[in-house]
């Protein structure tokens, strides 16, 4: 269970371990067993599967979108762009598998073209993220900021801004279904966690994601493919924006091109804060994005179900914000 | 970059925003009736003032090389202080929403330079607390300002024929420039901007002078906020998404460099004004009745006129950094 951030160069062996090194390497984990603890003893009926259910189907998108953000933040980049994405993705599924874009020979086809085609388009535009920081050299914050504004009123563009409804469960099932009882969405993102954890650790790209975000010109000396390795991370972000707003709007049985992914940016990147993956670059864990951004939620529903209003929730998470990236600096002093 | 082709591209950003805006302006004006008309300059001057506010405290934070993400729910939060305040006065509303934009400014500046978080990181939290604390306050609704102590005139108001919000803005923007160029304060900044551990060599206060660049954007934000609650007869927890990134946009197409240390508070004028006649040319062009553009076409082509200007940017960086 300890998975601590992957570093470049390797994890500097500490000589004592004091508290100061254990809170700040392990925060995260500690300050969510805590949350749970404390819930467990205050908060009435926690320990329950609809519990569970609740709060994982919460942070499902958030976590998916978090983890190619991970990847991005790793070279020293950022992505504005995934909340404008999801939209994108939300607004053109509906149409193709309403068969408003062309005519569908049959509802199979257009339930799997709405799968995929969405997810290829969002793709395509974070490819065009990549390009603009790689090619053109425009700052990540800039390069991505373009489609940020263009992005959301492309989808509205495409919708006329009217809300979509459909009742379609074959498609819907991936924000609804079940198996065993988990939700499939969460299933879906432990899967992708676990796959891009692992990409990270233990293969090449992972250790040049790595490699760059420490030092871009050293890593480009060293003969890493530095714009090409950007490039596929920017892509992987825009293609896990896609699959979240087809989670989004599979959930609400509605696409609204004003509403989807709206401020996701924010809250993937303050997971990804949060789960103790260096904003600078260069040391990620995508582990501590899932952890950072259940934190997240649990100190939201636990305001939420002890009474507290939504309002005092978000001012409680920019002091977890906080607290977190102030943390993770005592370490590198 | 060496120094004449830091000053060729810093040239060529100064005056291609002006070319752009002039060029807009004129083809508006051959293209519609009225465009030119007072009632049109005014509104849209009316209009974009809260942008430039916010806008120009941006630029000055975006020059010390940082970010400040919290301006858009800092003037949601200061117009629905300042809509509480107004029973009791023009003063009481004005300095209230103002009050608060500095509160949000201070916490920005004390994270930022005594916590060492980064900018960006610091004021993604302040953007999220000054958000609850506006809905907390406004208990979740509009808060209507009142119509009796004529607090409205501050944002409906006319002075010498001229909108009363355009005048704070444009006030705002001379102190900016004559700040920015002409004091010590405005040296530094720029300094600090071009390198920090430079300018901290030399002895000048960079931790001073960023917490007062902060405590400045906040300050402006929460001014934005009182226009916005006057303008539109309520405090508006919710408004404000956004702002910061068209206020970043309005920053980069005036020609300011990201990076920091270079920049000017004209050029950002100018790049708020750009972006705000896209929206006013698309409703004129709507008039005229040959398309029908909806208003969600106004964010693509804010995008690909940003897309635009960037791309711009960084061809003739390149070039200039080649030969070096």
């Amino acid at each position: 269970m300890a998975e601590t951030a992957t570093t470049l160069p390797p994890t500097q062996r500490a000589a004592k371990v004091d508290v100061r090194t254990l809170l700040t390497r392990h925060g995260a984990w500690i300050a969510l067993a805590l949350l749970i603890l404390v819930n467990l003893a205050i908060t009435p009926n926690f320990a329950t599967w609809q519990t569970l259910n609740v709060n994982l189907t919460q942070v499902c998108t958030i976590v998916i979108v978090g983890v190619g953000m991970t990847l991005v933040i790793a070279t020293g980049g950022i992505d504005l762009s995934v909340g404008a994405l999801m939209a994108i993705a939300g607004a053109l599924a509906p149409l193709i598998f309403l068969g408003k874009l062309f005519p569908l020979p049959h509802p199979a086809v257009g339930i799997a073209l709405a799968f995929v085609l969405p997810v290829l388009a969002t793709g395509a535009l974070g490819w065009f993220n990549g390009w603009l920081v790689t090619r053109l050299r425009i700052q990540p914050i800039i390069a991505t900021l373009v489609l940020f504004i263009a992005g959301r009123g492309i989808a509205q563009v495409f919708t006329n801004g009217n809300l979509q409804v459909f009742n379609l469960p074959s498609f819907q099932f991936i924000g609804l279904g079940r198996v065993f009882g988990i939700p499939f969405q969460a299933i879906l993102m432990i899967v992708i966690v676990a796959f891009a954890a692992w990409m990270l650790r233990r293969t090449v790209f992972g250790r040049q994601i790595l490699a760059i975000g420490g030092n871009e010109r050293a890593a480009r000396l060293a003969g890493i493919p530095v714009a090409s390795v950007k490039q596929r991370v920017y892509l992987i972000s825009g293609l896990l924006s896609g699959i979240a707003g087809l989670i989004v709007i599979a959930r609400n049985s509605a696409a609204d091109a004003n509403l989807v992914g709206l401020g996701m940016e924010l809250d993937a990147i303050a997971a990804v804060a949060v789960g103790g993956t260096l904003l600078t670059g260069g040391r990620a864990t995508v582990v501590g994005t899932l952890v950072g951004a259940l934190i997240i939620q649990l100190v939201r529903y636990t305001l939420l179900a002890n009474g507290v209003p939504d309002a005092a929730a978000l001012v409680a998470k920019a002091a977890i914000i906080v607290l977190a990236v102030w943390l993770q600096r005592q370490s590198h002093r | 970059m060496n120094t004449t082709s830091l000053k060729l591209f810093q040239g060529i950003g100064r005056y291609g925003v002006l070319l752009a805006l002039l060029a807009l302006i004129v083809f508006g004006w051959l293209r519609y009736d009225n465009f030119l008309g007072a009632f049109n300059v005014l509104s849209v001057l009316r209009y974009n003032s809260m942008f430039a506010l916010v806008a120009l405290g941006m630029c000055f934070v975006i020059i010390t090389g940082g970010i400040d993400l919290s301006v858009g729910s800092t003037a949601a939060l200061g117009s629905v202080v300042s809509a509480l305040l107004s029973p009791y006065g023009v003063l009481p509303g004005l300095l209230g929403g103002l009050a608060a934009g500095l509160a949000v400014g201070a916490c920005n500046a004390f994270i930022i330079t005594r916590l060492n978080i980064l900018p960006f990181i610091a004021t993604l939290a302040t953007m999220l607390a000054a958000s609850g604390c506006a809905l907390l306050l406004a208990e979740n609704q509009s808060v209507s300002v009142s119509y009796e102590s004529g607090f409205t005139e501050l944002g409906q108001g006319d002075f010498l024929g001229f909108p009363v919000p355009a005048w704070i803005a444009l006030i705002a923007y001379l102190v900016g420039s004559l700040v920015l160029n002409l004091t010590s304060f405005g040296r530094t900044v720029l300094a600090i901007g071009g390198n920090e551990d430079a300018a901290r060599l030399m002895g000048l206060p960079a931790n001073r002078v960023k917490a007062l660049v902060y405590l400045a954007s906040g300050g402006l934000a929460g001014l934005a906020g009182v226009i916005l609650a006057a303008q539109f007869g309520a405090g508006q927890p919710i408004e404000g998404v956004g702002w910061e990134l068209f206020a970043i946009a309005a920053v980069v197409v005036g020609g300011t460099l990201l990076t920091g240390g270079v920049g000017s508070v004209g050029s950002t004028l100018a790049g708020v004004l750009l972006l705000g006649l896209i929206f006013n040319i698309l409703n004129f062009e709507n008039g005229l009745g040959w398309i029908s553009l909806s208003a969600y076409w106004q964010s693509v082509i804010r995008g690909a006129f940003l897309l635009l200007v960037v791309a711009i940017q960084a061809r003739l960086s390149m070039r200039t950094e080649e030969p070096a």
